[in-house]
């Protein structure tokens, strides 16, 4: 209980009654019951708070990752616990030349499509950022292609890839930019390439709205005085947004490595994988292994084979993270 | 004894129970009761969307039927094929979930361990429906026991159109591949290549290209399972015939298609033939409208269907197989065998394979002879299509490491990374070393 409340108030009207209700605290306080008095304590109370959050992470996230680790260690199939096998299952993908394949196009995928979505998304989140008619139209109209179901639209990029009735090719056909049709999905050189591009188209809105989030922050007087002193738009951009901006940029981009770098249904409707294992992804590949093979203990070990390389990712960007907070 | 005079207990006693426990569901119709369950009992089973909606109408007429015949719910939840897998992992994992699901493939030597043995149901359908063809059984028997119930299969053939081989002076379809490969030039040159998918799909990529390995006498094993057999003349020259092939007869652009890409450049009148179950000429027939010929012609009027010419080892198909499984975890096992007896029974199967009209044909020989085949000619090379049905992991058994294999893409991708420009032998040797991580 605390002083303020135990502190008598002394004279002024209604003092006796007041006084009279003092004196029954002293009573209230005796009479707390031991859930009561416990709760008082902050460690426990605090302890009893976050509870519910360590349940939820630990059936939720735990559990999962330790029984994912766990199977990728066993010879696991469905209907089958197997048996210990220690790290078999990671010596035999790491001979594997498909997983080879999905850990190489994971990468390349994941750096293209991030660094092409965080300039598209930089370049959009600037021009929303300016005054113009319309601007609120265009900026929800901008979050289209990210809360339309990825399956839906990718399925609409599937269309707009066909091999036969490709409007994209339709359009440079009849412009007369190519005399027989690309194959988008088709040809191993290119698919890996239109499933890039449509990573980006997909994940370009999450990054311009958050950096125009982060844009409004920077004080306009900044820009101004630096205009005054003669600064070119670049200038501005490069010696104050960009500094300004790199908290948030380095969060969001954290962000997108994680998602882009486990992307599974884009890649998934798109091509499953193929043509000949030309645009397979670590979660493809592990999905084909643990679902369609049955092979449970050897799809957690391709799915888990992610986790150093982000871990090492996701430290390296924690730690620019904090430096730059830091400066 | 007057059956409203008795209490649940008795009746569960005297009738049903007894019935059912004893003589299946020939004891049940005898008994002219339905059997009793514990109260409320309901029985799930999941399958895929049919293809052909009429057929699936017929089964969600039937179960109101079943219910009443075994005195419980049971209910049919149908999904897109390509998730029964996922479902079938989350099933299994969990323990709950469908007392009976549709299995695909070779799934029951993958889910052995998980599924009931249901040697008595397949083994009385396959004896009064004629026997079942050895790929069906060969599929669903594991070891000493059936862990599903042969079903149906969606049959292979490849879909021509009839006017653009006259044309090229092909009166009847090839009989050989080296023929189907001059008339597919000659096609192509016109502008109407023969469309086959390379890609990672689910359907048409195997089908085609197992199929395509065995006719030149390429296996993936010996018969014991293990030994690898990939890396052969056999195998080299049909990867060798397969780039030539591609090259002077096929639609390019089929490296990626789906299982659907074939059927819409077919019915847009982009393709001349496509391996195919007879999904094309079914929906030509279901929208005759609006799918024409270039000279106007209704499209399903100039469609025909013809089994794979043959290699030099002869012709081969994989075609899909379709069987029942009870799962280990139901708590409803008897009563799902009941229900499989009932549902594979030729009163019921009956109505189901006619409104397929060919498109499922069915997994025991009696079915050839059903008076349907006289109905459309169009469909009447399925009705034997199952006879040159051959399985994954040939000449071993199909079982997981065919499946890996298979699921993988191995084969499909040996010919797709050759007709992309690498060498066949390589291809071959790279799918051979691919191969021997999985059987050895």
């Amino acid at each position: 209980m605390s002083e303020a409340r135990r502190r008598p108030i002394a004279g002024g009207a209604g003092g006796a009654t007041e006084a009279a209700r003092l004196t029954t605290l002293p009573r209230e306080a005796t009479s707390m019951g031991p859930i009561a008095r416990l709760l008082e304590d902050e460690r426990v109370l605090g302890f009893l708070l976050l509870v519910p959050t360590v349940v939820l992470l630990g059936l939720f996230i735990a559990y999962p990752f330790v029984k994912g680790v766990w199977l990728s260690l066993t010879s696991a199939t469905v209907g089958n616990p197997g048996q210990f096998l220690g790290l078999s299952n990671y010596i035999k993908i790491w001979n594997d030349s498909i997983f080879q394949r999905a850990a190489y196009n994971t990468f390349v995928y994941t750096a293209i499509a991030t660094v092409g979505k965080l300039t598209l998304g930089m370049w959009l989140a600037l021009l929303l950022n300016r005054h113009f008619r319309g601007k609120r139209l265009v900026r929800a109209s901008m979050l289209l292609p990210f809360i339309v179901p990825t399956v839906l639209s990718t399925f609409a990029w599937k269309w707009m890839f066909d091999p036969t009735f490709s409007v994209l090719n339709w359009t440079l056909y009849h412009f007369g930019f190519i005399q027989t049709r690309i194959g988008w999905l088709t040809d191993p050189a290119m698919a890996l390439g239109s499933v890039i591009v449509v990573n980006i188209w997909r994940g370009m809105p999450f990054y311009a709205i958050t950096l125009l989030a982060g844009l409004q922050t920077v004080n306009p007087e900044l820009h101004e005085a630096a205009a005054l002193d003669g600064a070119t738009a670049w200038q501005r951009f490069w010696r104050i947004t960009w500094p300004l901006l790199l908290p948030v940029t380095m969060v969001v981009t954290l962000f997108s490595v994680i998602q882009t770098f486990a992307d599974f249904q884009l890649v998934y409707v798109l091509t499953g994988g193929g043509p000949a294992n030309a645009t397979h992804l670590f979660a493809t590949y592990a999905y084909q292994i643990g679902i369609n093979t049955g092979l449970l203990g050897e799809g957690a070990a391709v799915s888990l084979a992610m986790f150093p390389m982000l871990f090492i990712i996701v430290v390296i960007q924690l730690w620019y993270i904090r430096r730059v907070e830091g400066a | 004894m007057d059956a409203e005079g008795l209490n649940r207990r008795k009746f569960m006693t005297i009738s049903g129970a007894a019935a059912a426990a004893t003589v299946g569901l020939e004891g049940i119709l005898a008994a002219r009761q339905a059997p009793a369950h514990a109260q409320g009992t309901k029985l799930h089973l999941l399958r895929w969307n049919d293809f052909v909606p009429a057929a699936d109408e017929v089964l969600l007429k039937q179960m109101p039927e079943a219910s009443k015949a075994l005195g419980a719910e049971v209910t049919l939840e149908r999904i897109n094929a390509n998730d029964l897998q996922a479902r079938i992992t989350a099933a299994i994992s969990s323990g709950s979930g469908p007392d009976i699901i549709h299995v695909l493939k070779n799934w029951p030597h993958l889910y052995e361990k998980s599924l009931v043995d249901v040697s008595d149901v397949a083994e009385a359908t396959g004896k009064a429906q004629g026997g079942f063809y050895p790929a069906m059984t060969e599929l669903c028997k594991v070891g000493s026991s059936w862990r599903a119930v042969p079903h149906a299969i969606v049959g292979g053939q490849i879909a021509y159109r009839k006017s653009l081989f006259e044309e090229v002076g092909a009166k009847e379809f090839p009989k050989t591949w080296q023929q189907y490969r001059e008339v597919g030039t000659k096609l192509k040159a016109k502008g109407y290549p023969i469309g086959q998918t390379a890609g990672h799909t689910f359907g048409d990529a195997p089908v085609f290209w197992y199929s395509f390995m065995w006719a030149f006498g390429g296996k993936e094993v010996e018969k014991d399972g293990r030994t690898v057999a990939l890396n052969s003349k056999e195998t080299v020259e049909s990867v060798k015939f397969a780039v030539g092939f591609w090259k002077d007869a096929c639609d390019e652009g089929g490296l990626a298609w789906d299982d659907s890409n074939n059927n819409r450049a077919f019915l847009s009148g982009t393709i001349s033939a496509t391996i195919n179950g007879a999904s094309i000429y079914v929906e030509s027939l279901r929208n005759k409208d609006k799918y024409k010929t270039e000279k106007g012609a209704l499209m399903h009027t100039d469609i025909l269907h013809a089994p794979n010419p043959a290699g030099p080892a002869g012709v081969f198909h994989l075609h899909a197989p379709f069987s029942h499984a009870v799962m280990g975890y139901s708590k409803n096992q008897k009563l799902a065998k009941d229900f499989l007896r009932w549902l594979h029974g030729k009163e019921q199967f009956e109505p189901w394979f006619v409104a397929q009209k060919g498109f499922s044909v069915g997994s025991t020989t009696d079915w050839e002879k059903h008076k349907m085949w006289d109905l459309d000619p169009v469909m009447l090379p399925y009705r034997t299509a199952a006879r040159a049905f051959r399985l994954y992991g040939y000449a071993g058994p199909p079982g997981r490491a065919a499946s890996e294999a298979e699921s993988k893409y191995i084969i499909t991708d040996m010919y797709a990374k050759a007709i992309q420009g690498m060498k066949p032998e390589d291809s071959v040797k790279w799918a051979e070393s691919e191969l021997k991580k999985i059987y050895t």
